[in-house]
């Protein structure tokens, strides 16, 4: 067989893909987000999406807080640099670990069911129904989901700062000895309001591709149980990617100088 | 035929190399039940769901009481689907939803009536198949593969529409279920004087429902005539298919061992 022809193939698939789901970006802006508005549905996917997501994201983020206030904590002892802990653990957690971490888990928890129940709907022809019942599926089913993920994600995440920020406080002053007025002191001095927001877009933007890629690959899925088990893999693993690459591209663009 | 309700000319529709509808024409008078049978894979669904707007057709025109409704968009096309009904083959209930809200869906979603009102229509279709209302307040998920038919059946009639599909009313019944599922559709039908095409596999079912019967086979009408000649067709694929004879001009697709 020949490689080249394997390469081409691969390719061309790709770009098919990609094409796909830039149709269904659209569909989903164009048919989804305009009149009219599922307001019920819309306030049952935030507390799904958002409120629910709330234990899994406090935890992350307070974990994930401890463990950065003791790393830097070894490195800064090394240089008697103690006192930037406070404020190192803020930014770290503001600008990067918090809407990324957030992201993922979400990706994880909600981009999973929505696919794996889009996906369901589409294989017992429940989205086929909405059709006869003169509702459009974008409307009802993704349009709700795509406005509670934005809405809600920057939530998840400023509440998720504030508790990663708490996490490295209590293992700041309880096993390294800082002293905490400092500690509180530092991270107010220190942190901006554009590192702050500069998270909150981000997480926007996560809430945006976790939503769009669960409703994808729910409403493309095919072929029963093994289909909706693999829209399902691939909702989860093609969202994670791109919260990396989108975090990529928007640190680049938000700290441009 | 002037008082033709659906008409059908030269449906095609393709998915890659396989062409699934080669040129079907139809016509169903107003107030008439048309029975499409053939086997599975022969076009059925595909058909149905092109009539919809589910499916784009590749050629072909389909005509509701003299509209073309191919390729309708928007308003438009929700208009159109407001004067269908559709009873799928697994119900395809709603499970997020309660039974009276499954079969008050298109009421309240599609032609934006109160709820408190849409519920007291939905508690009365529901006794019209025999359902009463202690089972309104249930989910899909309590009820057995009948009981869900049956409450499809009465989301389907729910807004009086002019035109049903029934896709496959029978199929996975039991004989007893299956007869009255027959009964519930042919008094529905009859009360609403609305225009119907069912697609099935089961003979007993196509007698009891139909007006007239069509023969569907690679994608195009073999045969259609009144429902009471269908024994004396003469028509060699219409005879094997009504008797179940494994030979004959229709081929199956299976290896011999």
């Amino acid at each position: 067989m020949n490689i080249f022809a394997h390469i081409g193939r691969a390719t061309l698939s790709l770009l098919e893909e990609i094409g796909r789901v830039a149709l269904f970006i659209k569909d989903a802006l164009l048919q989804g987000l305009t009149p009219k508005i599922f307001l019920r549905q819309i306030f049952e996917q935030m507390m799904r999406i958002g409120y629910f997501s709330l234990p899994v994201v406090g935890l992350t983020a307070f974990f994930t807080g401890g463990a950065l206030a003791l790393q830097i904590y070894l490195g800064s002892s090394r240089f008697n640099a103690e006192s930037l802990v406070a404020s190192i653990v803020a930014l770290g957690i503001t600008r990067e670990l918090g809407p990324v971490l957030a992201g993922l888990m979400v990706a994880g928890r909600v981009g999973a069911s929505i696919a794996a129940e889009l996906g369901t709907m589409r294989v017992t022809e429940q989205i086929d129904a909405l059709v006869t019942l003169a509702t459009n599926p974008f409307k009802y089913l993704v349009g709700p989901r795509v406005i509670a993920a934005v809405v809600t994600l920057p939530l998840l995440v400023a509440i998720g700062d504030t508790i990663g920020i708490m996490g490295g406080y209590i293992v700041g002053t309880r096993s390294l000895g800082l002293n905490g007025y400092a500690y509180i002191k530092n991270t107010a001095d220190f942190l901006e309001l554009d590192d702050v927001t500069s998270g909150l877009i981000k997480a926007a933007v996560f809430g945006f591709i976790i939503a769009v890629m669960g409703c994808y690959h729910g409403f493309n899925s095919r072929g029963g149980a093994q289909g909706v088990g693999r829209a399902t893999t691939n909702a989860v693993v093609s969202a994670a990617i791109l919260i990396l690459a989108a975090n990529f591209a928007l640190t680049s663009l938000l700290f441009a100088d | 035929m002037a008082d033709a309700h659906i008409v059908l000319e030269n449906l095609r529709k393709s998915f890659g190399p396989k062409q699934v509808l080669n040129g079907v024409t139809l016509s169903v008078p107003k107030g008439h039940s048309l029975v499409v049978i053939g086997g599975s894979g022969t076009g059925k669904s595909v058909m149905l769901k092109c009539i919809l707007g589910i499916l784009q057709p590749d050629s072909g025109t389909i005509r509701i009481a003299g509209e073309n409704v191919v390729g309708l968009k928007g308003k438009e096309r929700d208009q159109m689907l407001q004067r269908f009904g559709m009873l799928f083959q697994g119900a395809a209930l709603f499970d997020s939803l309660s039974v009276w809200e499954n079969v008050a869906f298109g009421l309240i979603q599609g032609r934006h009536m109160a709820r408190a009102r849409a519920k007291d229509i939905a508690i009365e279709k529901l006794g019209q198949v025999g359902l009463g209302p202690e089972v309104a307040k249930l989910y899909p998920a309590e009820l057995s593969g009948g009981m869900q038919k049956r409450v499809g059946l009465a989301r389907a009639i729910a807004a009086d529409p002019e035109i049903i599909f029934f896709d496959e009313p029978t199929t996975g019944l039991d004989p007893i279920m299956a007869d009255v599922i027959n009964n519930l559709i042919v008094d529905c039908v009859k009360r609403l004087g609305a225009t119907t095409i069912s697609i099935t596999h089961d003979m007993a079912s196509a007698r009891k429902i139909a007006d007239d019967i069509a023969m569907i086979h690679k994608g195009q009408i073999l045969w259609q005539g009144p429902a009471k000649t269908i024994d004396t067709s003469g028509n060699p694929y219409v005879e094997q298919f009504i008797h179940g004879r494994a030979e004959g001009p229709i081929q199956m697709d299976v290896l011999k061992p």
